[in-house]
């Protein structure tokens, strides 16, 4: 991909015909349908959509916890193994895609300091060496704006904005080739959330890291993101540019979404009957 | 006389650093809409339960909470049944956590009509599917007979608001009613809030820690930090020329949904976290965390909430910082 003189920039995922579907009886739900999108290095792609759309399954599906029924992931051209077996099939698997979601208890185990998770992440993937396993630890800790005093710190005496810090430093520590954020700061206060974003776009700009950001708010979106994706049951609605995007979207459900931001102004009285005129049968 | 008047409210726990509440005063007038908005924390929530007397146990309160003259604070059960049956509603953030789910939605809002006024059956029933036709949803006679899992996260919130108004409340307290529902969700929620309030002229605390949902909704807005009130000024006010610090740190850590073209302008946090109730300060609460904050004067003692210009400010640098050169704390190299 690459032509000597003028690099075009890495493509990191290549996501296409991605679909899953759930079934429960005789009824079949498609979570996701067709799902296509590039990533390359550097890039932040947003997935925006309400509950139900689909991106969470997106999501569980780009770092291999659900198995698409159709459609492939390729991570720096390799696909993402629908099934691993050994460990380094897994510690490959897990060199690809990282996530940090929206509760970090679920990422940090309660019983071990931010510290040691660092370091047994380290260890497992091939750092032997202490030292320089506790050098790269403080690091990553002071990429993320973390010292000393959090890194012997239990995940629960920590605040909820240290924490999702600590379930950033903890997956950038596999170095992997793409991260995926599921809400990642819905759950923190405002001025603690700027902090976060700040950070994401830091390491986006130092690290080469592309980026996948699972959310609901287009305006996080819009500050993370150089493109986005609209999801609505499943399906893509728009997948452009993130600015454009937000100045003309072109979908009644994008329009929707935006009209539904609350702002001075607003007027919500308009969203219920345009909501009606979006929703057909299921 | 104020619908609800909070007057230097204080409530202490044993076991903490500082008071949870310290020092509110707070009015809502009849058909007024206020915002109240702070992080997590920061004590809002507490604020609100006191405008039903519900006061955390084993907690030290001082002040007052008066509902339409009634003093909440030391009320007898007589005169707490009356405010909380009668004259004041709340609906909370997520509606599964306040409905019995082996009961009928019928149930649910028939029986304080029958059990407390004594309605017949009949009545109770025929207000109920008023009050559902109200709260716009589609189909108020099925909707009786079903049970709470039968209906989304939006249709339940709307059952709660139609059992927050089934005793004719003249007083809703809305404690993040939409944070738990999608966007479009939230839009259509604070529809119906809205128009019902502006139909039955109720007066109506939002509490919220999303600023711009308040600006969005309400008249006026008191902002909230670490148990005190830092900032009340009109929406309008407050957005043009923050006063306080921390609300033009609110401002500023709140990503733009448009702006000019180009990447974004960087956010600009507040640094470190929100003061937690094993904290203290002996100052200012937010000094700590504050670009401003002048040693020998912010951490000495609490600043009051003083007029500057149409707004109440509780900051000790309010004159020089604001009233001074308006806007200066929007900008980053201030």
């Amino acid at each position: 991909m690459t032509t000597p003189g003028a690099p075009e920039a890495r493509t990191l995922l290549q996501v296409s015909g991605l679909r899953k579907t759930y079934r429960s009886g005789a009824s079949e739900l498609v979570a996701v349908d067709d799902l296509s999108f590039t990533l390359t290095a550097g890039g932040a792609l947003g997935i925006v959509g309400e509950s139900g759309s689909g991106k969470t399954t997106t999501a569980r599906m780009l770092i291999g916890l659900e198995r698409p029924d159709a459609g492939q992931i390729l991570v720096q051209g390799e696909p993402l193994a629908a099934t691993v077996r050994g460990k380094a099939a897994r510690l490959a698997r897990a060199k690809a895609v990282q996530i940090v979601f929206q509760d970090p208890y679920l990422s940090l185990d309660g019983r071990i300091s931010i510290g040691a998770t660092l370091d047994g992440v380290l260890r497992l993937h091939g750092h032997r060496d202490p030292a320089a396993r506790a050098a790269r630890s403080r690091e990553l800790l002071a990429q993320v704006g973390l010292g000393e005093r959090e890194s012997a710190s239990l995940p629960r005496k920590l605040s909820g904005g240290q924490r999702q810090r600590a379930a950033i430093a903890r997956a950038l520590a596999v170095e992997p080739a793409v991260l995926v954020l599921d809400e990642a700061v819905s759950a923190l206060d405002v001025s603690v959330q700027a902090q976060v974003l700040n950070l994401l776009t830091d390491i986006r700009r130092s690290t080469g890291i592309g980026l996948v950001f699972v959310s609901h708010d287009l305006a996080v979106v819009r500050y993370v993101c150089d493109e986005a994706l609209v999801l609505y049951r499943g399906r893509t609605m728009e997948h452009r540019p993130v600015a454009d995007l937000l100045n003309s979207p072109g979908h009644p459900y994008t329009q929707l979404l935006l009209a539904s931001v609350p702002r001075p102004g607003w007027d919500p009285d308009s969203i219920s009957s345009r909501r009606r005129e979006l929703a057909g049968p299921r | 006389m104020a619908l609800l008047e909070y007057e230097a409210l204080s409530i202490s726990l044993p076991g903490t650093a500082r008071p949870v509440l310290d020092g509110i005063d707070l009015t809502v007038r009849a058909g007024e809409v206020v915002a109240l908005v702070g992080e997590s924390g920061s004590g809002k929530s507490v604020t609100a339960r006191a405008a039903l007397g519900l006061f955390p146990a084993g907690a030290t309160v001082g002040g007052r909470v008066r509902v339409e003259g009634t003093d909440l604070v030391g009320a007898d059960a007589a005169e707490l049944r009356t405010v909380r049956t009668g004259t004041a509603s709340m609906i909370f953030q997520d509606p599964r956590a306040g409905i019995n789910p082996v009961r009928r939605i019928g149930d649910f809002l028939t029986e304080p009509l029958r059990l407390v006024h004594r309605w017949s059956r009949e009545r109770a029933n025929a207000r109920a599917l008023e009050l559902l036709a109200a709260v716009g949803l589609p189909d108020p006679v099925r909707h009786l007979r079903q049970f709470p899992h039968e209906l989304s996260g939006g249709m339940l919130q709307r059952v709660m608001i139609a059992g927050a108004l089934t005793v004719e409340p003249r007083l809703l307290l809305c404690d993040e009613p939409t944070t738990a529902l999608d966007v479009s969700t939230q839009a259509e929620i604070m529809a119906v809030l809205g128009r019902l309030q502006r139909e039955r002229d109720l007066g109506l605390l939002l509490i919220t820690h999303d600023i711009d949902l308040a600006a969005a909704a309400c008249d006026r807005i008191y902002v909230m930090y670490a148990g005190r009130i830092v900032e009340t000024a009109t929406t309008a006010e407050l957005f043009a020329a923050p006063r306080h610090p921390y609300t033009a740190g609110l401002l500023g850590s709140t990503p733009p949904l448009t702006a000019p073209e180009g990447p974004p302008a960087r956010l600009i946090p507040i640094p470190g976290a929100p003061m937690g109730l094993l904290d203290s300060a002996p100052g200012c609460a937010f000094a700590a965390r504050c670009r401003f904050a002048a040693p020998g004067l912010c951490d000495q003692s609490p600043p009051p909430l003083e007029l500057h210009g149409t707004a109440l400010v509780a900051c000790h640098r309010a004159d020089e910082l604001v009233d001074a050169q308006p806007n200066t704390l929007m900008r980053e190299d201030s």
